[in-house]
């Protein structure tokens, strides 16, 4: 066999197998035959086209510091009774201090000790003293500081992650992202709005006790006692005053669920506590019979009830005016954890359904007719061998299609447009080669002299011009976000399979016209 | 058929100062829009804010849906019917949106429709927020992309021409992007990150028309034997080549031309884009482009 004809069959493979991978893609919607025995994937679409959520979010970090300090600041507090240090004040300073203030500046070398045995991660930064009282400055230090919001960004993306797992979303994509941010790809969402709640609720749940020895009012006025402080009721806004002291949180649960009463048929939230959590509900409940617990949601008071007897076994409900899906969503939240700090949506990008259809209904119909104005133009202008062109082209985006569902590459609306560009400037490979050959048909040259000479000719200018759109489309790739990413996509692939469509296809074809149907005149 | 016929010759060289003139005129147009007088109107991508596309199940006109945005303190918020779009179908755009990380803009937007309009009748299509912070990195990032190209065209040609070659390749690319962004900046056409791609891919196209040109010019230097007029060489390579640049703006503006009209409303000023970047861009190869290579060779001797 000769050189020629083996490069024949190797295009022939090459074709047969593009459009055997190329196939799913195209029906589209419509099942595959019964027996397909080819590949099945398809070219994925963007969320612009089937719609869908892109959301970028920051995890607001040093939230996640302030947290650490005031925990710190809160453990100081009988830790320095035990050491018979008395003070005045311990309170946090945003962002990164702990203030102490000390009744007796005597008492300062012992608190130095307790910082320097205890507290590693807080070095003092200054120290006043005013008369008989001191008053000192720690700060967290940095290395610690920068550990924690890395770590809050880390637990963000896992408890984000939990989060969709459990509300059911087709192959979401969750990637972090320089800056504590993280970029999130929800497809195929119908809610938006009820997704968006979500993944943004901190869902912080704690469980405090009611401050009863003490008036409301009074401390509404500016007497707060110590120890307790102001909190508002979620449905309400009335104030009520709790305890500062936390005795469970939401990080000792066990698992949570949305249910609904069959009395009252009211949604609540079923609690069940792992044994650490049952252990310390059990004993709160006991000791504090007849007093009410409130349960603290996000800062915000969901319900205060008063506790009736101690409860054992674990398992507490939270009440509320909840519809279904609140009750639902409240529960998974509560199951995948709460945000280690709150996070905020800087960018979103949410496409309905119906959009995304119709997007694709005129893309494709605007590339189809440009692509039948080109094929009909080049058969106009250079009949037999704009045939030819004509079937490259066709292979040209088999191929392209095909290569874009191997790699499973997304399909975005610019995509489209850029699968449209790639037809028009497809051919002008081809029109490069063709207006050589007729240059050389006009010098005189045979059939089968003009065409070599031609493809010769022209095939360093054909990779030139295509290799500067390439580096215009690999910098686009770089910079663009998805949609624009996925025209970059289209367009580098589109200039390989150009290429390779052109100078080795179309090429084939044109000399195994010359060559074996004895052509001597090429219709160009 | 053939559209130009062989032998057919133009003195491009020749009608340089002319070109000129027009590109400087063109520029100086473009430059004073886009600096003085209207500069460019940024879409969200860039000015960050909110952008509304909805539709509506009953025939709705566009106070409603400004007294809908009026109660919940976004009275500022334009708001324009899609052109193309259904019947019903508005835009809701507002930018310098006031950030609050306690509630979504679009959630709020979106809730006073519903509240007005009946939460089943109400088809949101397409929300978008973007962040000050994220639309000032986009802007960041889109200017740049455009340097990065230029710089990684300007090596490649240098590499495979000569630095001449490569000077009067990227004046006809920043030539071609100048006068396209002046004429969204005067038609007052929306910036975003679509347009920013189809600059880039102007940039690719024209530089492709460009390189034909070159690569013609370099092949009959080669061919020249004794002493030779760069310039009246240059016009002929530009008149040899003119068949093909032609047919390749037809066929690609065909395309652009169907995405244009046909594409839809999110394509619709991409298409726009290309279209003006073809015929700047085709201009350009054939009457800046070689002139200043001829320039910088003059100077070099």
């Amino acid at each position: 066999m000769d050189k020629f004809k083996i490069k024949g069959i190797l295009i022939l493979v090459v074709l047969v197998v593009a459009l055997f991978l190329a196939i799913p893609s195209f029906l589209g919607k419509t099942e595959l035959p019964k027996g397909w025995i080819g590949p099945k994937s398809k070219l994925r679409l963007g969320l612009d086209l089937q719609g869908g959520i892109h959301m970028v979010l920051k995890v607001d970090s040093i939230k996640a510091v302030e947290n650490r300090l005031n925990t710190l600041a809160g453990d100081l507090k009988p830790h320095m009774i035990e050491n018979r240090i008395r003070y005045s004040k311990v309170s946090y300073e945003a962002p990164d201090k702990i203030v102490v203030g000390l009744r007796s500046s005597d008492e300062y070398d012992a608190l130095a000790r307790l910082m320097a045995d205890s507290y590693p991660d807080l070095v003092e930064t200054d120290k006043k003293d005013s008369g008989d009282t001191t008053q000192v400055t720690y700060q967290m230090k940095p290395v610690e500081m920068k550990n924690i919001r890395e770590q809050s960004v880390e637990q963000a993306l896992e408890t984000i992650r939990n989060r969709i797992d459990q509300f059911g979303v087709n192959e979401p994509s969750i990637i972090p992202q320089a800056d504590e941010k993280i970029v999130l790809q929800l497809p195929g969402i119908t809610d938006p709005e009820r997704a968006k709640r979500l993944i943004g609720r901190t869902a912080v749940l704690e469980f405090k006790l009611v401050d009863e020895e003490h008036s409301v009012d009074d401390a509404v006025q500016g007497k707060v006692p110590e120890g307790s402080y102001i909190a508002y009721m979620r449905d309400t806004r009335q104030p009520i005053l709790l305890k500062e002291a936390t005795v469970l949180t939401g990080g000792m649960l066990n698992d949570a669920q949305g249910r609904i009463s069959p009395s009252d048929n009211m949604p609540y939230v079923a609690l069940s506590f792992n044994p650490d959590g049952a252990r310390v509900f059990e004993r709160v409940t006991s000791e504090n019979v007849g007093r009410r617990l409130a349960i603290v949601l996000d800062g915000k008071v969901n319900s205060a009830p008063v506790i009736r007897d101690a409860i054992s076994g674990g398992k507490a409900i939270i009440e509320g005016r909840f519809t279904d899906d609140e009750a639902r969503d409240l529960a998974l939240v509560l199951r995948s954890g709460a945000l280690p700090a709150p996070v905020d949506i800087i960018e979103e990008r949410t496409v309905g359904p119906s959009l995304g259809e119709d997007s694709i209904r005129k893309g494709v119909f605007a590339s189809l007719i440009g692509a039948l104005l080109v094929i009909v133009f080049m058969v106009v202008y250079y009949k037999g061998s704009g045939i030819i062109a004509n079937i490259a082209l066709v292979a040209n985006i088999v191929i392209l299609v095909a290569i874009m569902s191997l790699f499973h590459a997304v399909l975005t609306l610019p995509g489209i447009a850029g699968i449209g560009l790639t037809i028009g400037m497809a051919v002008d490979a081809n029109i490069l080669v063709f207006e050589r050959i007729r240059e050389e048909i006009r010098l005189g040259r045979t059939a089968k002299m003009a065409l070599e000479a031609g493809y010769k000719n022209a095939f360093w200018t054909i990779v030139d011009a295509n290799v500067t759109t390439l580096i215009a489309a690999v910098v686009l790739f770089q910079f663009g976000t998805g949609p624009i990413k996925g025209f970059a996509v289209t367009l580098s692939v589109g200039i390989l399979t150009t290429l390779f469509t052109t100078l080795v296809v179309s090429k084939w074809i044109q000399e195994w016209v010359v060559d074996s149907l004895k052509v001597e005149q090429i219709s160009i | 058929m053939e559209l130009i016929r062989p032998g057919f010759r133009v003195d491009f060289i020749g009608y340089r100062k002319y070109a000129y003139i027009l590109s400087g005129i063109l520029i100086a147009i473009s430059l004073a829009s886009l600096f003085f007088i209207r500069g460019l109107n940024y879409g969200i991508d860039f000015a960050g804010g909110l952008e509304l596309q909805v539709a509506f199940k009953d025939s709705v006109e566009t106070g409603d849906v400004r007294n809908a945005m009026r109660t919940v303190g976004l009275e500022q918020a334009a708001i324009q019917s899609v052109s193309g779009g259904e019947a019903n179908e508005f835009l809701i755009r507002m930018h310098q949106i006031e950030e609050d990380p306690t509630k979504s803009i679009s959630t709020v937007a979106e809730n006073a429709l519903f509240q007005a309009f009946g939460k089943e009748k109400v088809d949101i299509r397409r929300a978008e927020v973007v962040g000050a912070a994220v639309s000032k990195d986009l802007k960041t990032k889109g200017l740049l992309s455009i340097l990065y190209a230029c710089i990684g065209l300007l090596v490649y040609i240098w590499i495979r021409f000569e630095l001449s070659y490569s000077v009067g390749a990227i004046a006809a690319l920043v030539h071609d992007v100048i006068i396209t962004m002046g004429l969204f900046s005067l038609l007052q056409k929306e910036m975003s990150l679509t347009i920013i791609a189809a600059l880039l891919t102007i940039v690719g196209y024209s530089l492709n028309d460009t390189i034909v040109i070159f690569d013609r010019i370099r092949e009959n230097i080669k061919k020249q034997t004794g002493s030779f007029d760069l310039a009246s060489l240059m016009s002929d390579s530009i008149s040899q080549t003119l068949s093909r640049t032609v047919l390749t703006a037809l066929t690609v503006f065909l395309v652009a031309l169907c995405l244009f009209l046909l594409g839809g409303n999110v394509i619709h000023d991409f298409a726009f884009a290309m279209l003006v970047g073809l015929v700047v861009g085709t201009y350009s190869s054939m009457y800046i482009a070689s002139p200043i290579v001829l320039l910088f060779s003059r100077v070099k001797k």
